[in-house]
């Protein structure tokens, strides 16, 4: 269920577009900021807020990599493996992150505590290698320091 | 050269600090020409779009509708996501009121009263910087209502993607804009015509938009002046891979290729020889290390050297790279973010990649070779929109010019595994 906070901030999203279905995209993220994934009661109460049908909303969701149809661990990484982070040792990373993790990309801990995914280019190829988490950017990394990193988070 | 759209500046996001460096005077000045003579002025500048295609900025502005009983919209691209590419991010921080500005003058120019910009969803926490600074120019009357006391008003909206390259595509960005899947339409009609919700729309690049305060502030003359003659004006350049310094920078179009790998980025580590280089972003073809001497950062060079500007994201590669790790990795992404529309492409993607991953592990064989260049024929050109292009040519290239690194991995014959 959306909170009354986000269906107001929803109304003003609204304004913005010439339909409702164009508030589609920014509506997913506010469901997605309150709950960290979007359940299939979720969609549907999108779909009824927004005046969509369910398979609209699904097909969205299912179409956006962002879109998580699944909830995560309480920390996601994300590593970039593509050509200017491999160029700069994105193999060692992803070692190192599996290592500490002890998941494989596409997989969750079984504490729920990581969720590690292999993902394209996050533009940030000036830092390569890299990684995020959530919305902070983490890079100019190394196997020793990605270590460090994921230590000091609790 | 001195810079332009990344000022050596400290504190330029902040709305004060643009405004003590002159920032919205440009504005101002627009506000007081004819909405005409601000298209005219860009379109002789020969401002060429920054997000790939190099097309003339201001011809496009000339395709949108004078009168139209519709609304007209401004789409600005900054789903920048071409790997290799981290130019708009530099731009969203470093000088996010140039964007504003800028995108307030091409609605003026071209009588738009809503424009929507939009950004990467990875790039959350830099929407958040624009956002502010967008919040701060409301505040300052330079965007909304009645704007610095004229009778022009327009809105603008950040709009936040969710992960898909695809949307990088201007008619699948607009897709998207409206709440779909993130599928390219087939063209025409243009976006000029039937764009966002089936009205005259417009869509530029970030960086493109950012360069029209300073055509206006400092002439079509002065700026049409700056780097090479037919693709003139400041680039913003991301040099990444095998270099010391890895970044974004500022120079005119034109810049010798080698000048930007050596002298701004620090050269190879080791001074190592170069291999190969992608100039313009992971869709651009590739070139050998020793046919780079000479090659300019502009769309008439880029040509002449057989590859393109593209987004103007180098990546650099020295003796040591496994070439053919880099093409299957680049058609790994093709192969993932084709939107599935056209068979050619949904289809193609996969079997190239699949075919690579056997060259990786040494397991290719010769016709293979042949089998990749085919396929990538027979995207290119086949399909809606341009990824199909964006994932043949890579392929074709690499095959063209670095055969031998794929015939190094051609799996032995049985007979000669036998003796």
């Amino acid at each position: 269920m959306l909170t009354q906070e986000n269906l107001n901030r929803i109304e003003e999203i609204r304004k913005r577009y010439a339909t409702s279905q164009a508030a589609l995209l920014p509506v997913l993220w506010i469901a997605q900021e309150q709950e960290g994934w979007i359940s299939e009661e979720m969609m549907r109460e999108v779909g009824k807020l927004l005046d969509l049908p369910y398979g609209h909303v699904l097909g969205v969701v299912s179409f956006y990599t962002m879109f998580h149809s699944e909830p995560l661990g309480k920390y996601h990484i994300e590593v970039c493996t593509n050509v200017s982070c491999m160029l700069r040792g994105s193999d060692g990373i992803l070692k190192a992150i599996e290592h500490h993790c002890g998941v494989k990309p596409g997989e969750t801990s079984a504490d729920r505590k990581w969720t590690v995914s292999e993902v394209e280019c996050m533009g940030a190829c000036g830092g390569a290698p890299m990684l995020a988490i959530g919305e902070e950017y983490y890079e100019g990394l190394t196997p020793e320091s990605t270590e460090k990193l994921l230590g000091s988070l609790k | 050269m001195e810079r332009y759209i990344l000022p050596d500046i400290p504190g330029y996001s902040a709305i004060d600090v643009y405004e003590q460096h002159g920032g919205y005077g440009a504005l101002k000045k627009a506000l007081g020409m004819k909405p005409e003579e601000v298209t005219d002025e860009v379109k002789k500048s020969s401002l060429r779009g920054r997000g790939g295609a190099c097309f003339p900025t201001g011809l496009k502005w000339t395709f949108m509708p004078k009168q139209s009983t519709k609304a007209k919209y401004l789409c600005v691209n900054g789903d920048e996501s071409e790997p290799g590419t981290f130019k708009d991010r530099q731009i969203l921080e470093l000088n996010p009121h140039a964007l504003i500005e800028g995108t307030v003058i091409a609605c003026y120019a071209m009588g738009i009263t809503t424009a929507y910009i939009y950004l990467r969803g990875e790039y959350g926490k830099w929407i958040r910087m624009l956002q502010k600074a967008l919040d701060a120019a409301y505040a300052k009357g330079y965007v909304g209502e009645k704007i610095l006391g004229s009778g022009f008003s327009t809105n603008v909206y950040l709009h936040k993607g969710a992960g898909a390259y695809i949307c990088g595509e201007e008619s699948a960005l607009m897709n998207s804009l409206e709440g779909q899947r993130g599928y390219p339409r087939v063209k025409p009609p243009f976006p000029a015509q039937f764009g966002v919700w089936g009205c005259p729309t417009t869509i530029n690049n970030v960086e493109t938009i950012c360069n029209v305060p300073l055509i206006i502030n400092k002439g079509w003359e002065w700026y049409s002046k700056i780097g090479a003659a037919k693709h003139p004006g400041p680039i913003l350049v991301g040099v990444s891979g095998h270099v010391n310094k890895p970044g974004v920078f500022e120079v005119p179009t034109g810049e010798l290729l080698t000048d930007l790998i050596d002298k701004c980025a620090g050269g190879v580590p080791g001074d190592k020889k170069i291999k190969a280089v992608i100039p313009g972003g992971s869709s651009t073809m590739i070139l050998r290390g020793e046919a780079i001497e000479g090659v300019r950062m502009d769309a008439d060079s880029l040509k002449a050297a057989g590859s393109s500007v593209g987004t103007a994201g180098m990546i650099v590669m020295d003796e040591t790279t496994d070439l053919i790790r880099v093409i299957s990795r680049i058609s790994k992404f093709y192969y993932h973010e084709s939107c599935g529309q056209c068979t050619p492409c949904r289809e193609g993607t996969g079997w190239i990649w699949k075919i690579l991953k056997r060259f990786e592990l040494g397991e290719g064989q010769m016709k293979d070779i042949d089998l990749l260049m085919d396929i990538a024929n027979s995207i290119e050109g086949n399909t809606i929109c341009a990824l199909g292009d964006a994932a043949a040519w890579p392929v074709q290239s690499m095959i063209r010019r670095f055969r031998d690194e794929f015939e190094k991995r051609v799996k032995p014959a049985a007979v000669a595994v036998a003796s």
